[in-house]
C-alpha cells in the first residue's frame, strides 16, 4: 500500500545506514508523524529513545529500531486486558452498547460483532437505538438476518433510550445471551446529543449495568480522536475501543494516544465492510504496521 | 503545554522586540511553531513541509511594522499563505449545456457521501433546478433506503431502480438514470456511490467505470474534516482512480481543526467548494477559506485582530 512505502521507504534508508545521525532520528519521527501519533506524544517518545540509547549505547539503526518498536509496545500495553464481556449473568443477558462519531462503522461493528457471538453458538438480540439517521434501523436489521439475530427498533425519531430499554428487555424475556445496542453517530461537540446518549445508559441500567461500552474510532481519524475519546469517556465512561477501517492506508496511530491517556484498551480491530472482517487487536500487529513492518 | 498557537508563540518571542526587518533566526524560531502548530491540526507532514519553506521564503527580509512584532508579522503571512491555498480560484458548480447536469459523488466509507446527496439536492431545488437522486451504492446494506429517505427529506426525486444489498449493477444504474432523468426532464443528476478506500483497486475500478457511464459535469470528493495524515494517501488516490473536479469537506460542526483541507488542496490542486456542516439537509454552506485558515492555525480572534493591523 502506498503509505506502506512512504513509510517502509524511510525505514529502508534507516537500516541500510550504519550509525544513528540527525536523518535516522528525523525518519523515526516522521514515521510516528504520519501514522497519526501526534506531535507531542512522537516528542516524547524519541526522547525516552535518545536516553536509553545513550544509556545502552546502542550504534546501529537496527538496534534503534528494535527500541523503538519495544516503547510503542509498552504504549500500547500488551498487558492490558482485552476480553470483551458478552458472557450472559444468571437471570440477563450481557449488555453491549457501540458508541462513537458519525460514519466510523458502528452500526457494522455491531453487526460483525453478532457475527461473531452467533457463530459461537450465543443468542443475540441486537437494539436498534438509532432512530436519526435515514434507514439506520433498516441497516441494522439486514445486518441481523444476516448474522441470524433478532432486531429490536421503535419508530422514526422515537426515543433511543426507551428502544434500547426495550432492547434488552427482550432479551431478557427471551433469555438470550448478549444485547448489543447500536447508537446513533454523534460528535462529541453536541451536549445535546451526548446528554441524550448518557440518558441512553442510564435507562438501559435500570435492567443492570451495562457490561461494555465501546467506542468506535475510525483509523483514518486524526488527533481529533483524542478529544472525541476524552468526552465520550466522561459521558459513558467507554470499556473498550473498536479501531475500524485498517483495511487501508490509515494506521490508526492516534489510539496509541488515547489509550495512555484514558488507560482504555483498543478490543478489536475493523477491517472490512464484511461480516467476518473483525479482529481481535493485537498489540505487536499494530506496532508493526505502524512502523511499517 | 501552551494551547493555541499565539500562546506558544508570544513565548517564543518573550525576548524579542519588534523593530526593522525580521532576522532568519525570528522566522526560524516562529517557523517551528508553526510547523507543530499545522501538524496538531493534522496538516499532512510532506505539505507542513513544503508550506512552511515557502512562507519562510517569504517572511526572509520582511518589514516588521509598528502595529506587529515579529511572530504577528509572520503569522500574518502565513494566514495569507493559508487562505491564498484554500481560497484560490474559487469557482461555481458547473452546469452541462445540454441538461442534464451530472454530479457524480466519492470518497471514503462513511464520508458523508449520501447525506450530501439530499443536502445538493435540496439546495439545487431551492434554485429552481429539479434534481435527481440516484441510487449507486448498491453494496453497502440499505444504502439504496437511506438515499430514498434522504431524497424524500428533502423533496426531490431518486432513482433507485435496484435493491442494493448486494443486488444490482451500479454502473448500470448511473447508465439508465441518464435516460431516465432526459425522458422525465430533471436537470440535475446526483449520482452516490458505494464508499471505498484508495486501496480497494476493484472498487476504484467500479467508481471509474461509473464516471465512464454518465461523463459527470462535477465529480465531488467528499472527505471527513477529522481525517489525519492519510488525506493526502486518500486524495492522490482518488485522484488518480476516479479524478475529481472539487471537494467537499464534511462533519466541520465538529471541533476537527480540519487540516486536511490544506492537504487535500495542496497536493491535489482542486479546490474546496462546500462545507458540510450537520446532520440536518440544510447544514451545508459554501466554503469560507479565511474561516478555514483561522480554523488550522487553531487563532481566529488573533487573527482578525492582525487582519486590522
Ligand atoms: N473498509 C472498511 N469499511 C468499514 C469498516 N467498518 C465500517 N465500514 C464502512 O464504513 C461505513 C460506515 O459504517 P457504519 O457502520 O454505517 O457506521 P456508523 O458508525 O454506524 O455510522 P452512523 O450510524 O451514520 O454514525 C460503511 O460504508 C461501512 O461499510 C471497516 O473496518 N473497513
Ligand atoms: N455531524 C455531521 N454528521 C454528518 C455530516 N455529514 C454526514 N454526517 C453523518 O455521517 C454519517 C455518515 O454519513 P453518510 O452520508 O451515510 O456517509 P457516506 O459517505 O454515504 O457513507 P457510506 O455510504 O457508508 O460510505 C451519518 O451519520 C451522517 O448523518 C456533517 O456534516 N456533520
Ligand atoms: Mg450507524
Ligand atoms: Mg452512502
Amino acid at each position: 500500500s502506498r503509505s506502506q512505502n512512504t513509510l517502509g521507504k524511510g525505514l529502508l534508508t534507516l537500516l541500510s545506514r550504519e550509525h544513528l545521525d540527525d536523518d535516522t532520528w528525523e525518519e523515526i519521527e516522521d514515521t510516528l508523524i504520519t501514522a497519526d501519533v501526534g506531535v507531542a506524544p512522537t516528542q516524547e517518545l524519541v526522547e525516552r529513545l535518545r536516553t536509553r540509547v545513550r544509556v545502552l549505547g546502542t550504534r546501529t539503526p537496527a538496534e534503534l529500531r528494535g527500541l523503538l518498536r519495544a516503547e510503542l509496545l509498552t504504549l500500547v500495553d500488551p498487558s492490558l486486558d482485552r476480553v470483551l464481556r458478552t458472557e450472559s449473568h444468571e437471570e440477563s443477558p450481557a449488555v453491549v452498547m457501540v458508541v462513537g462519531v458519525n460514519g466510523t462503522g458502528k452500526t457494522t461493528t455491531t453487526g460483525k460483532l453478532a457475527r461473531v457471538l452467533v457463530a459461537d453458538g450465543r443468542s443475540v438480540v441486537l437494539g436498534a437505538a438509532d432512530t436519526f439517521r435515514a434507514a439506520a434501523a433498516d441497516q441494522l436489521q439486514t445486518w441481523g438476518e444476516r448474522v441470524g439475530a433478532r432486531t429490536v427498533r421503535g419508530p422514526e425519531g422515537g426515543d433511543p433510550a426507551s428502544i434500547a430499554f426495550d432492547a434488552v428487555k427482550e432479551g431478557i424475556a427471551e433469555g438470550a445471551d448478549t444485547v448489543l445496542i447500536d447508537t446513533a453517530g454523534r460528535l462529541h461537540t453536541k451536549t445535546g446529543l451526548m446528554d441524550e446518549l448518557g440518558k441512553v445508559k442510564r435507562v438501559v441500567e435500570k435492567h443492570g449495568p451495562v457490561d461494555e461500552v465501546l467506542l468506535v474510532l475510525d483509523a483514518t481519524t486524526g488527533q481529533n480522536g483524542l478529544v472525541q475519546a476524552r468526552v465520550f469517556a466522561e459521558v459513558v465512561d467507554i470499556t473498550g475501543i473498536v479501531l475500524t477501517k485498517l483495511d487501508g492506508t490509515a494506521k490508526g496511530g492516534i489510539v496509541i494516544a488515547v489509550q495512555r491517556e484514558l488507560g482504555v484498551p483498543v478490543k478489536l480491530i475493523g477491517l472490512g465492510e464484511g461480516a467476518d472482517d473483525l479482529a481481535p487487536f493485537e498489540p505487536e500487529a499494530f506496532v508493526d504496521a505502524l512502523i511499517g513492518e | 503545554m501552551f494551547d493555541t498557537l499565539s500562546d506558544r508563540l508570544a513565548a517564543t518571542f518573550k525576548n524579542l522586540r519588534g523593530k526593522g526587518r525580521l532576522s532568519e533566526a525570528d522566522i526560524d524560531a516562529t517557523m517551528r511553531e508553526i510547523r507543530i502548530a499545522l501538524l496538531e491540526a493534522d496538516v499532512a507532514l510532506p505539505v507542513v513541509r513544503a508550506f512552511v519553506a515557502s512562507v519562510k521564503q517569504r517572511a526572509l527580509g520582511a518589514e516588521v511594522s509598528q502595529a506587529l512584532n515579529p511572530a504577528q508579522t509572520v503569522i500574518k503571512i502565513v494566514n495569507e499563505e493559508l487562505v491564498g491555498i484554500l481560497g484560490g480560484e474559487t469557482r461555481r458548480l458547473r452546469f452541462a449545456k445540454q441538461p442534464p447536469t451530472v454530479i457524480m459523488l466519492a470518497g471514503l466509507q462513511g464520508a458523508g457521501k449520501t447525506t450530501l446527496a439530499g443536502k445538493l439536492g435540496r439546495w439545487l431545488k431551492g434554485q429552481g433546478h429539479t434534481p435527481l437522486l440516484v441510487a449507486c451504492d448498491l453494496q453497502r446494506p440499505n444504502a439504496v433506503n437511506q438515499l430514498s429517505v434522504v431524497a424524500e427529506r428533502a423533496g426531490v426525486a431518486v432513482f433507485a431502480p435496484e435493491p442494493g444489498n448486494g443486488v444490482g449493477d451500479p454502473v448500470k444504474v448511473a447508465q439508465d438514470s441518464i435516460d431516465f432523468a432526459r425522458s422525465r426532464q430533471y436537470d440535475i443528476v446526483i449520482v452516490d456511490t458505494a464508499g471505498r478506500l484508495g486501496v480497494d483497486q476493484e472498487l476504484m475500478q467500479q467508481a471509474a467505470d461509473i464516471r465512464d457511464a454518465v461523463r459527470p459535469d462535477e465529480i465531488l470528493f467528499v472527505v471527513d474534516a477529522m481525517i489525519g495524515q492519510d488525506a493526502v494517501n486518500t486524495a492522490e488516490a482518488f485522484r488518480d482512480g476516479v479524478g475529481f473536479d472539487g471537494v467537499v469537506l464534511s462533519k466541520l460542526d465538529g471541533d476537527a481543526r480540519g487540516g486536511a483541507a490544506l492537504s487535500i488542496v495542496h497536493v491535489t490542486g482542486k479546490q474546496i467548494m462546500f462545507a458540510s456542516n450537520g446532520e440536518k439537509l440544510d447544514d451545508f454552506d459554501a466554503f469560507h477559506p479565511d474561516r478555514m485558515a483561522s480554523r488550522i492555525l487553531g487563532m481566529g480572534d488573533m487573527l482578525s485582530l492582525i487582519e486590522k493591523a
